[in-house]
């Protein structure tokens, strides 16, 4: 099967776990819950390897819903996405601060903000 | 209220065991996301943005105290300590674990509850008029309906796999509480010529991406041929609603593409051609179900509570909150009284644990053990002496629910939105929050009077904007998220669905367009006229035209 057409990059692949439900990033070793640890394609086959590992994923019961999320990358390096339901996605619900990954993982939250 | 007999039980209990093995067989990989997301979301269980959501069933709003403190201890144990009252009068859990929810169903089953059919292709939990059994304008209690359709309708073989949702609500007072005209089925108990009662059945009603005021499709069923006339209901659209286009699929688009007077003969050809006494509940069963919706033991008690006179007199906080949060009621010198979940800046809808039980224990006290959710995402106290309000009120105050704001402009009813909904092209809860900061002097809104918002963070309008008396559509345009504003819309008897005032605004704009829309009202309204009737006499004209006027200005 083709993949389907890929987003802009540079770009991230993000998940659910199977179990949790969290949101989980592809790194560069494996899956992590922590966003800024996400693994960046910034080139074609980097980011249809990206993909390929999130169908592995799922066909192996790790997570569902595997896609690739075009970011921009902060200052510091972390990669934010660029559509305002990803950004939302992996921060946490914007009314509830003390909540998700934005509490957990500050770093993702002051990249977002910038 | 309703309880468990030893078929509920034991229906409930194969349900938790037939999911927990379903969890084991996907986390195996036995079965496939494929093969398991529609068995879970037959269990309530959706994903969602963050994570998974638990959807619970609460049967027509009714729930008792019991309940609600063992969904308090759900909500700590399992989630983030606080759970979202819906539009649908359900409970939404935002944090579950998969591996817990066959946990979390076991204790759900503990205080007969459950999440089934709260999701999928087949009928939903029934909503009914929060005031049922007690409003004083009512001609009979619709909850014993409600409670037969719900044992009905529960794994009806026939109608597991329609082509969409299907969602039924009931009302047995003159006035609707329960938005029985924008239901696929609405059932409103009335009263014949020859003073005997029974059903109108309205169909076809519906929000989302078509909006459609229902039509009736019989002015008058006898009660007892209710099962007979909705299983026949039902097949006519489960035979002919499209399975084509999810979009669709709903009976409101058969009703629409076919006609009510074509709709409603197929309806009568498969009535009459049915062996009614096989469906329809045999009269026993009926009484059995009604007797446990048989009234509290009242006591006996003046129309006019003197105590409750005084306190207001001496209390204008407590008497401005009596007067906008308390219901009359059937029975002499009691009262409903509405919870505002609604508070100032707050979430519309969400309640943490400890509140939870602080209402629960409230409810023990002075309710009878009883509470009941409303769609607009409120709690109410369905029987409490007058004598007791004051003290009631002063109990709500310390647990921050006391609110005096039901049925105001602060008292907005929001879906979760892109906060939480993986459906939603928008947030709506910020925008609810900022409505409410800009609206939140009491004596303002009591000025403005009744006037209901609506928020929906997508098309599918879970937040009822339609008919909201002012309705807020959130969208995406060009990347940004864009709210769409209607005006004259209204849930109620006099159902209609709001017309759009103009091109979308960003978020920052909506409260001062609300206002000038608020303005307009006050500027033209006669003495005694709710918003929504000067919107009915002028016309949006007006409106439309101070709204447009915001925008050129925000574009200049």
């Amino acid at each position: 099967m083709s993949s389907a057409k890929l987003p802009p990059l540079p770009a991230i692949l993000l998940a659910n776990d199977l179990l949790d439900g969290d949101v989980v990033f592809r790194t560069a070793t494996g899956w992590s819950r922590n966003p800024t640890e996400a693994l960046i394609a910034q080139d074609t086959a980097s980011a249809t390897a990206l993909e390929a590992e999130g169908r592995t994923a799922m066909a192996g019961n790790h997570v569902v819903d595997a896609y690739l999320v075009d970011v921009e990358i902060s200052d510091a390096g972390i990669p934010v996405p660029r559509h305002f339901r990803e950004r939302f996605r992996i921060l946490g619900p914007s009314i509830r601060p003390d909540l998700g990954k934005q509490a957990e993982f500050p770093a993702i939250r002051d990249a977002a903000h910038d | 209220m309703y309880r468990y007999d030893e078929f509920d039980e034991r229906f409930v209990r194969e349900r938790v065991a037939q999911f927990r093995d379903q969890v084991n067989r996907r986390l195996s990989g036995a079965i496939t996301e494929d093969e398991f997301k529609p068995l879970r979301l037959k269990n309530g269980v959706y994903l969602q943005l963050h994570a998974y959501m638990l959807r619970i069933a609460i049967p027509y709003g009714t729930l008792s105290a019991r309940q609600l403190r063992q969904l308090a201890l759900i909500g700590e144990k399992f989630d983030r300590g606080y759970g979202h009252f819906t539009t649908r009068q359900n409970l939404q859990f935002n944090w579950p674990r998969l591996r817990d929810v066959p946990e979390i169903l076991d204790l759900l089953a503990d205080v007969e509850m459950h999440c089934i059919q709260t999701s999928g292709n087949c009928i939903r939990n029934v909503t009914a008029d929060q005031f049922s059994g007690v409003a004083a304008d009512e001609i009979e209690d619709p909850r014993p309906v409600a409670e037969l359709i719900r044992q009905w309708s529960s794994a009806h073989p026939e109608f597991s796999y329609l082509p969409r949702k299907f969602k039924i609500a009931v009302t047995g007072a003159a006035h609707d509480r329960a938005a029985v005209k924008v239901h696929d089925i609405g059932l409103r108990i009335v009263r014949n010529t020859a003073g005997e009662t029974g059903y109108e059945i309205i169909v076809g009603g519906g929000l989302g991406r078509t909006p459609m005021i229902g039509k009736v499709v019989r002015d008058f069923l006898p009660k007892g041929d209710l099962l007979a006339y909705l299983e026949a209901l039902m097949r006519v659209y489960n035979a002919e609603g499209r399975r084509d286009n999810k979009y669709k699929a709903r009976v409101k688009i058969l009703v629409h593409e076919i006609g009510i007077e074509e709709f409603q003969a197929r309806v009568e050809a498969e009535f009459a051609a049915l062996d009614r006494t096989t469906i329809n509940a045999d009269r026993e069963e009926v009484a059995r179900i009604a007797a446990y919706f048989a009234a509290p033991p009242y006591e006996k008690r003046p129309a006019v509570s003197q105590t409750y006179q005084a306190a207001r007199a001496a209390n204008p906080a407590f008497a401005a909150w009596a007067d906008v949060n308390v219901t009359p009621h059937k029975a002499p010198g009691y009262a409903a009284l509405t919870i505002s979940l609604k508070g100032i800046g707050a979430v519309p809808g969400d309640m943490t644990s400890e509140q939870m039980r602080a209402a629960a224990g409230l409810a023990e006290r002075y309710s009878f053990g009883e509470l009941r959710v409303t769609h607009a995402q409120n709690l109410v106290l369905p029987h409490v002496a007058q004598d007791d309000l004051f003290a009631v009120w002063k109990a709500l105050g310390n647990a921050r629910l006391a609110e005096a704001n039901v049925g105001l402009i602060t008292d907005i009813i929001a879906c979760p939105g892109l906060d939480y909904c993986a459906l939603a092209t928008a947030r709506s809860i910020p925008i609810a929050q900022a409505l409410s900061q800009r609206f939140a002097d009491p004596a303002r809104q009591r000025e403005i009077g009744p006037l209901g918002i609506k928020i929906s963070g997508c098309i599918n309008a879970c937040g009822h904007h339609h008919v909201g008396n002012i309705g807020i559509l959130g969208l995406e345009k060009r990347g940004e998220e864009s709210y769409q504003i209607t005006l004259g819309g209204d849930a109620t008897e006099n159902a209609a669905l709001g017309d759009i005032l103009g091109p979308g605004l960003t978020a920052a704009e909506v409260p001062d367009a609300i206002e000038r829309l608020v303005e307009v009202y006050l500027g033209q309204r006669n003495t005694g006229e709710a918003f929504i009737d000067t919107v009915r006499r002028l016309g949006i004209a007006p409106f439309k035209a101070a709204f447009l006027q915001e925008i050129d200005h925000a574009a200049a």
